[in-house]
């Protein structure tokens, strides 16, 4: 109870911020919807398309639809010479407006179509001009119906707009993703509870406004909506402006990640910087939000970008993918590449430590004559992946099956011997504490994955903020990150990211 | 209210054609109806009678021809101002259904900001003959009679000088027609109005009009007195029409006389 007390302390900013979404999209909606409402109640060709478009967009799942306006704005954004930012409020703005276009816009049309005749008839035969009808005869006979659309478009936008955690936008989706990563259940219980309640609540009170306008009662209606702005107002209070400039760091979503930015935020508030975290950031959009400056600093990994980003297919040693990377990032983004912090984190084939002793399995080469009896698991995308590939390539290496898991029970899957091999990462805290053999890749097919420390162009030339963040270079060993990583993964006596940071922060003498 | 006025003004349709595409709705139409005359249309469905009367309020604009209200040519101008000054009730009505009784009436006087709408209403709720207190009654809570009242003085209060009515009494029981036709007949005298009235039932037509034009495919067939029809001068058939209601008279009179 006290862990989840804990992180209902976490909410209030983000509810601020989840809440100026979440308002601002459903806001947009109805000033797009409604006009298109009353053009459609008129033309029926119109109504067809825009009904459908909007049909449309809800079979896009949310997490697509904000991803797509990722590539779209960025796009947009060169082809205007730049200025659209690609990350954060302004794909989650749109995705999410679009996502509430279709009720308001469907009860809207239904309702103004569905107006007996004989009262459209009337207005006509007693001389109101086409605005005098729709003010005074349209408008408050539909506004129940279209305030029963808005309902459902609020309670959908704030349900969704957790998802806006992905393309780098705060919400109260941060908690909730944090919380899968790390596996902390309070963590993702108080996220999911605030959003619950803060749909709840919006929910009712507009409910309040429907019945006060079916009813004709104009003081229940204006009630209801002094309430929502009074508690509007109240959960913005973590937003009204404080005048100064903040470091954002940005993580991805997994506990290493978060970790390591706990450490540097750590570093650079101890030198007096004011700090925001941006967490759970999709892996390929990390660098887009740094390069674009919506996040100061974060840590990537060389394989990672050399793959992923660059498409590279040859697989050099790991200083010569280090450079590539460092000179590709500085020439193409303007992102500085400080220095790596001493570990990898690259994929490595792992099996049950007695199982490899037993089939004396030392190295990937090993593994080749008896593969076909074996199952491979792996993460979700491994088997999509550039070294999956490599690895084939290089070994002849196949597996008797494949399937893919998400990491924690990739993990699982090894341990109860529904798998025997999996692609473990290097620097995960499970390879030593479920006692697996990493197995050795003597041709060199996997990459280097070194961790490395990133930073926007904003900072290219910063000496102060290079200065805090140079400590970090070269001080972090493998083994340390394991055990770190291994304080937040395993399921008894687990510790928050920020407890992990501080116990690394002490154990390399930061 | 005045008392009367000096007379309504004319109505004269001058070539005027209505076409769909494919149908012909009204057929190259010329005719002057007096100002101060009820004059009824009466013809089967579909024989372009109620699309010749919407043409004068331009609820329907006509293909070909034109439509002069006194010296005035309905299509100079906004027809919303037009409709103002005319005075409009149809069989369903359509009295709005989130305004009381007495905003339904005043509905006019509030579109061109007119005064004195709470003893305008009680005026206009007189001259139908509801109680005054029924102004803050909602329209649901009324009878199909008492709602077409209140649509007839929703279409008074503007004052206007001519009256369109399109069936206003066709969703009514017989008896509460039979009472508001009268009540129509007698508003049209004191307030010297002139009335073109759309009708399927000629004995209506007949005990109400002064002169009854009949129609069939798009054009008048025949334009007659009452007196006239019922001697047999409208035509083939306007005989047809006017046998109906003179033969339910004869066998009527027939069970009366047997009885």
């Amino acid at each position: 109870m006290s862990a989840f007390l804990d992180a209902m302390g976490r909410v209030p900013p983000l509810l601020a911020q989840h809440l100026v979404l979440a308002f601002s999209a459903l806001l947009l909606g109805i000033v797009i919807s409604l006009p298109l409402a009353i053009v459609s109640a008129r033309r029926p060709g119109v109504a067809r398309f825009a009904l459908g478009f909007a049909s449309l967009i809800q079979t896009i799942p949310t997490l697509a639809l904000l991803a797509l306006f990722y590539p779209l704005l960025l796009s947009l954004s060169a082809l205007v010479g730049g200025g659209i930012p690609a990350l954060g409020f302004l794909p989650s703005l749109l995705a999410l407006t679009l996502y509430g276009l279709l009720p308001i816009l469907r009860n809207a049309v239904t309702g103004l179509t569905g107006i007996d005749p004989a009262v459209i008839e009337a207005a006509d035969g007693v001389g109101m001009t086409a605005w005098q009808k729709l003010r005074l005869v349209e408008a408050p006979l539909v506004a129940p119906v279209v305030m029963a659309g808005i309902r459902t478009a609020a309670v959908w936008t704030i349900g969704a707009a957790t998802l806006s955690t992905t393309v780098g936008q705060p919400s109260l989706g941060d908690m909730i993703f944090a919380g899968l990563q790390t596996q902390n259940w309070a963590l993702v219980l108080a996220g999911c509870f605030s959003a619950a309640a803060l749909a709840l609540a919006v929910d009712a009170l507009l409910g309040l406004v429907e019945r006060g306008i079916a009813r004709r009662r104009r003081g229940a209606v204006w009630g209801a909506l002094v309430v929502l702005a009074i508690g509007a107002g109240v959960a913005l209070a973590p937003m009204w402006p404080s005048g100064e400039t903040r470091v954002v760091i940005g993580a991805k979503g997994f506990s290493e990640q978060y970790i390591l930015a706990r450490v540097i935020g750590h570093r650079l508030e101890a030198a007096g910087y004011r700090v925001a975290y941006r967490e759970g950031l999709g892996s390929g959009i990390a660098l887009g939000a740094l390069s674009g400056g919506d996040i100061d600093v974060y840590v990537d990994y060389t394989g990672t970008i050399w793959a992923d980003t660059m498409k590279r297919t040859d697989v050099p040693p790991r200083a010569a993918i280090y450079a590539g990377v460092r000179d590709w990032a500085a020439s193409t983004r303007g992102v500085t590449l400080l220095g790596g912090l001493g570990f990898e984190n690259a994929y490595a084939f792992a099996m049950r430590g007695d199982d490899a002793a037993r089939r004396g399995v030392k190295t990937i080469a090993d593994l080749v004559p008896i593969a076909p009896k074996l199952r491979l698991a792996t993460d979700i995308e491994f088997l999509d992946r550039p070294e999956w590939a490599a690895v084939k390539r290089a070994y002849g290496l196949e597996f008797g099956s494949a399937h893919p898991y998400q990491p924690t029970f990739m993990y699982r899957a090894l341990e109860s011997g529904a798998a025997d091999v999996i692609p473990a990462f290097s620097s995960d805290g499970r390879i030593a504490a479920d006692k697996l053999a990493v197995l050795g890749d003597p041709k060199g097919a996997i990459p280097g994955y070194d961790a490395i420390l990133l930073l926007s162009p904003e900072h290219a030339k910063d000496a102060r903020f290079q200065a805090v963040l140079k400590p970090l270079i070269g001080r972090i060993s493998v083994e340390t990150m394991r055990e770190a990583n291994y304080l937040v993964d395993r399921d008894a006596d687990k510790k928050s990211p920020e407890e992990a940071a501080r116990w690394l922060e002490k154990k390399v003498g930061l | 209210m005045p008392a009367s006025r000096v007379s309504g003004p004319s109505v004269a349709f001058d070539r005027v054609s209505k076409r769909y595409p494919g149908a012909v709705a009204v057929d190259d139409i010329s005719v002057e109806i007096a100002g101060g005359s009820f004059v009824a249309l009466v013809g089967a469905s579909g024989s372009g009678k109620s699309t010749l009367l919407k043409m004068v309020n331009r609820l329907i604009e006509p293909s070909a021809g034109g439509i002069r209200i006194g010296d005035a040519d309905v299509a100079a101008g906004d027809a919303h101002l037009l409709r103002r000054r005319i005075g409009y009730v149809f069989q369903n009505i359509g009295l709005f259904p989130h305004m009381n009784v007495g905003e339904n009436i005043a509905i006019g006087l509030r579109l061109t900001g007119g005064k004195d709408r709470a003893g305008r209403v009680a005026d206009l709720l007189d001259l139908v003959d509801l109680p005054r207190d029924f102004a803050g009654r909602m329209p649901d809570a009324l009878s199909g009679g008492q709602r077409q009242r209140v649509g007839v003085a929703r279409a008074l209060a503007l004052e206007p000088g001519l009256m369109l009515m399109d069936e206003p009494f066709g969703a009514l029981d017989p008896v509460t027609r039979d009472q508001l036709g009268i009540a129509i007949r007698a508003l049209h005298d004191r307030l010297g109005l002139t009335t073109i009235m759309v009708t399927h039932d000629m004995a209506e037509a007949l005990i109400l009009a002064d002169r009854v034009l009949v129609m069939a495919g798009g054009r008048i067939v025949a334009d007659a007195t009452p007196q006239a029809l019922l001697a047999g001068e409208g035509g083939a058939e306007a005989d047809a029409l006017v046998a109906v209601p003179r033969e339910q008279a004869r066998r009527l009179r027939e069970i009366g006389g047997g009885g």
